[in-house]
């Protein structure tokens, strides 16, 4: 483990959210499907959402006055780390079931790791998340694990 | 799209080049209602975050990958695992190209390396799918 990684922050890991309840509408497939310059007629009508459609969904909502500077919402499964900059990482997906209108999902996030690098342009920490959505009848729709870089 | 017969390694998908805008990128970051202001506040994001312009979106480039397959597969099979690592970012005006190649077959499922190129030809954020296609 790197030196950035102190022990109250590695005990992070294993810490989850709250889980957050979606009801999937076809307008909101839609909005997604005409941003993201879908091609699937599936998609356009809002049928049946796209493979990314739940990204960010795992978060909750914030009010417009608890932004922080750079606009991001305070992330409660965020730790206080000595980096303060935030990129994407990157994600791995498993997709058990099609997403579509009217569908209530259960989506559960947790830390599965903390880690830190040298990237070319300094110190990078690694935080890894994993995000599973089930469905009402308590049924795994999507796995998936993500990663965000704090430079 | 794919015909499970005909299917041979090294088969590439179609490309497609992306021209985000400030629009597209407003739009993407409203229906994911992400509101960090390296995706549409320039002096912010050049003079604070000392990014030479507006990020794309790294996602962004991850659901172009997905579409990548699921327009190649259209309605022959389906998208079952994929994953993308966004290795260096991507700047408003910048043209990127995403595409993608079969590496592998075994029996009605197939697995693609996939890719977002910038316009040098540098692959920012590369990626992998597993998809299964009808017989």
């Amino acid at each position: 483990m790197g030196k950035l990684i102190t022990d109250e922050i590695r005990s992070w890991i294993g810490r989850a959210d709250e889980p957050i309840r979606l009801e999937v509408s076809r307008r909101d497939i839609v909005k997604y499907s005409l941003a993201t310059e879908q091609l699937n007629e599936k998609y356009l009508r809002g049928d049946e959402a796209p493979p990314m459609f739940l990204f960010g969904t795992d978060r909750a909502l914030t009010p417009i006055d608890e932004l922080g500077p750079d606009g991001l919402r305070r992330d409660p499964l965020l730790p206080d780390l000595p980096l303060k900059r935030v990129m994407a990482g990157g994600v791995k997906q498993r997709h058990l079931l099609p997403i579509v209108p009217g569908d209530v999902l259960l989506i559960r996030r947790s830390i599965t790791d903390i880690y830190d690098k040298q990237g070319s342009s300094g110190a990078l920490i690694f935080i890894v998340y994993d995000v599973s959505v089930t469905n009402a009848n308590d049924a795994l729709v999507m796995q998936q694990t993500q990663s965000r870089i704090i430079r | 799209m794919p015909n499970l017969k005909n299917l041979k390694v090294g088969d590439k998908l179609p490309e497609r080049d992306h021209h985000p805008t400030n629009v597209s990128l407003f739009l993407y970051n409203a229906a994911i209602w992400n509101p960090h202001r390296i995706h549409y506040d320039e002096r912010y994001t050049t003079e604070v975050e000392k990014h030479p312009g507006v990020v794309i979106d790294g996602p962004l480039q991850g659901d172009w990958l997905t579409q990548v397959v699921v327009n190649w597969l259209g309605d022959d099979g389906q998208l079952i695992e994929f994953e993308y690592s966004n290795r260096r970012a991507s700047m408003l005006g910048e043209t990127l190209t995403s595409g993608g190649t079969v590496t592998s077959i075994k029996g009605d499922t197939a697995t693609l390396d996939i890719f977002i190129r910038n316009e040098a030809g540098d692959v920012v954020t590369p990626g992998t799918a597993t998809v299964r296609i009808d017989a």
